[in-house]
């Protein structure tokens, strides 16, 4: 460790006081303490930890879990908002169908995204709460915690709370007398974007090189060594148990009238505001709200664009601030909500450079089975780095137009490409003129060897 | 019956030995999987804990362990980022190039941080110390620019503050 006093360590912090969160306004983030220290075993039992799975154990009715999960409407955190419960519904159980895997999905890696981290180093039994009771919904033998390998504080905390919750009988055989039995491991990556795709993860998980399943069959079918598997995000299974405890309809009310969807989201800002962080807010919050908290642009530049949920999301403008940041309504515009956590792009910020950036890293990140993915994208970086120095050419832009469109939902084999595309094309809407700009010869390129004037 | 390990420095692939507690905490991995190869990476890491990288002929040697071929080992091996098959610094400095980091600066840090250490990205300086590479949002967006020494998450990092960093870490 290092030892000076001043070194910037970074610590994941909450940027909301214990005295705003309660539990019937903040229910994953309630228990978290003002001096970031863990909330360990005891803390946790004692602030209605472990409560939702005495009671769901000793209703003993995996069904009624699942359709309260439905009921609440609690869509998936991961990013692509699919509901918790329709998949679970869908979760091949019963007869002779062996019982499968819970996988937590903890590879958070896309870029701007900085909240589950939050959940598992401050708060670690509320996501094994959350897989113990989807483990039961979904008559699931055993979980599998996959993080991220940089995740190091992360995977401390979660091993001391592992064996803390085995000791006490949380996890293992016949959980609370209940005869029900379930434990977890905790598996860690090595690197890769692409292992957060959930059947990527999954070979991941196997040991093989992390290249996407085709679907179906869905890991529900067939997913951890042909068995049924669910997985879901850090946040998605940390809203089980307040759901259970508490109840799909208290749930659904968190976000009032702002939405549909129900509960409350980690929120973010990152990138140039005066005070990035992270909060828990209703769903439906909206971009304004979040900048006002993350304290306005930087250095009271101006807005130019905004990311809602990470680099695979597509651009918002300063016009779509009040627009509440939910899965249907982000989607509507062009976008997705994704993570729901911001990033803030300012005026003086040139959308060329910054789309380079970002291709840079999903070219990097392709796990390279298909062409358009392994070949466009390092051809779309070329492509921005020749305008971003002025040196494109006549033509560029619609090229990039088109690498786009061929990375495009369906054309390949994940949902890699198509999160490529979408921040791409809409950077190509609505700042079209910046990447026009590097084009050196609009009109074609003059002869390349001329004649100089007066020289015959 | 194993010879003792050679260290880091004397290493070479012809002369690799899997030291005895890390192939027990092999075995006791693959234990939590339906089947071996599960533990795969985690054995890579194991060996990279000890050796600081992944010689090639440790492949086998995992193989035989798991049960599986040399070039699945090989596959896995080869694909994720965070295994290093060359000889890597005593430390090892990831830097965030992602969207946010990007925003904040994280152009200039890399730029400080080669000028400072004399070698660029992918590259170990002369006296072992440093090795230098770039990684994907580190989760830390809130503390960008951001950078990973070892074990240990640095953020918001100024290029002022390196050179105390930096010292940290002999
Ligand atoms: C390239 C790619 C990377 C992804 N990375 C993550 C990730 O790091 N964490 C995550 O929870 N979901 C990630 N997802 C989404 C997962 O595929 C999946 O939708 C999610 O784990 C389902 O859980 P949820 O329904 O609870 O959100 C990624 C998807 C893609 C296409
Ligand atoms: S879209 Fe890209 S990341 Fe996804 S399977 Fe194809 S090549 Fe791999
Ligand atoms: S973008 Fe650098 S830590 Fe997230």
């Amino acid at each position: 460790m290092n030892s000076q006093r001043q070194s910037p360590v970074y610590r994941s912090r909450l940027l909301q006081p214990a005295s705003e969160r309660t539990p019937d306004s903040h229910p994953l983030t309630w228990r978290l303490r003002d001096d970031g220290q863990v909330v360990d075993l005891k803390d946790y039992e004692s602030k209605q930890g472990y409560e939702a799975v005495r009671l769901v154990l000793d209703e003993g009715d995996p069904q009624a879990v699942i359709a309260a999960v439905k009921e609440a409407n609690v869509r998936g955190r991961g990013g692509a908002g699919f509901s918790a419960g329709l998949k679970w519904s869908l979760t091949l159980q019963g007869g002779d169908i062996p019982r499968g895997y819970i996988v937590c999905n903890a590879d958070e890696m896309e870029p701007g995204t900085f909240k589950d981290r939050l959940l598992m180093e401050q708060q670690p039994h509320l996501l094994i709460e959350g897989m113990i009771l989807a483990a039961f919904a979904n008559n699931a033998r055993f979980g599998y915690i996959f993080l991220r390998g940089e995740y190091v504080e992360s995977a401390r905390v979660l091993t001391a709370a592992l064996a803390e919750a085995r000791e006490a009988g949380w996890l293992g055989p016949d959980i609370a007398g209940s005869g029900f039995d379930f434990d977890i491991a905790l598996h860690t990556g090595a690197g890769r974007y692409i292992c957060g795709e959930e059947t990527a993860l999954l070979n991941s998980l196997e040991g093989h090189r992390a290249n996407p399943r085709a679907k179906p069959p869905f890991p529900g079918q067939s997913g951890a060594w042909g068995k049924p598997t669910v997985v879901n995000n850090v946040e998605t299974l940390c809203n089980v148990p307040a759901v259970m405890l508490r109840g799909a309809d208290w749930f659904q009310a968190l976000s009032g009238d702002r939405t549909d969807d129900g509960g409350t989201k980690l929120y973010g800002a990152s990138g140039l505001v005066n005070r990035p962080g992270l909060w828990e807010l209703p769903i439906g919050t909206t971009g304004r709200e979040l900048l006002e908290l993350a304290g306005g642009v930087r250095d009271g530049r101006e807005l130019k664009a905004w990311l809602p949920g990470g680099a695979s999301t597509g651009f918002l403008l300063p016009e779509h601030l009040d627009l509440p940041l939910d899965f249907d309504t982000v989607g509507k515009e062009g976008s997705r909500l994704g993570t729901g956590l911001i990033t803030v792009v300012t005026e003086d910020q040139s959308m060329v450079a910054l789309m380079r950036n970002l291709e840079e890293f999903f070219a990097r990140e392709s796990c390279g089975w298909c062409t358009p993915c392994r070949e466009g994208l390092p051809w779309t970086v070329k492509l921005l780095l020749a305008l971003e120095r002025g040196e494109g050419e006549a033509g560029d832009v619609e090229l990039l137009d088109k690498l786009a469109a061929d990375c495009g939902p369906g054309l390949t084999f994940c949902a890699h490409a198509p999160g490529a595309a979408m921040p791409l094309q809409s950077a190509l809407r609505h700042f079209r003129h910046e990447f026009e700009q590097g084009v050196r010869y609009p009109k074609g390129k003059p002869h390349a060897d001329p004649i100089p004037a007066g020289e015959v | 019956m194993m010879e003792p390990t050679p260290t880091p420095q004397t290493i070479t692939t012809d002369g690799f030995r899997l030291h005895p507690e890390d192939e027990a905490a092999m075995r006791a991995e693959a234990s939590h999987y339906e089947q071996p190869q599960a533990a795969c990476i985690e054995a890579l890491k194991i060996v990279q804990r000890r050796h600081g990288w992944v010689p090639d002929d440790a492949i086998p040697a995992i193989a035989r362990i798991l049960g599986v071929g040399p070039a699945s080992v090989e596959g896995v091996a080869t694909f994720y980022s965070l295994i290093f098959r060359q000889p890597v610094g005593r430390h090892v400095i990831l830097v965030c190039d992602s969207s946010s980091c990007f925003l904040t600066g994280s152009d200039q840090l890399r730029e400080a941080l080669s000028e400072r250490l004399g070698i660029g990205l992918g590259q170990t300086t002369a006296d072992g110390r440093f090795t230098l590479l770039p990684v994907c949002c580190l989760g830390a967006c809130d503390g960008g620019p951001a950078l990973m020494i070892d074990d240990d998450v640095y953020g918001p990092v100024g290029a002022e503050e390196l050179a105390g960093l930096l010292e940290g870490y002999p």
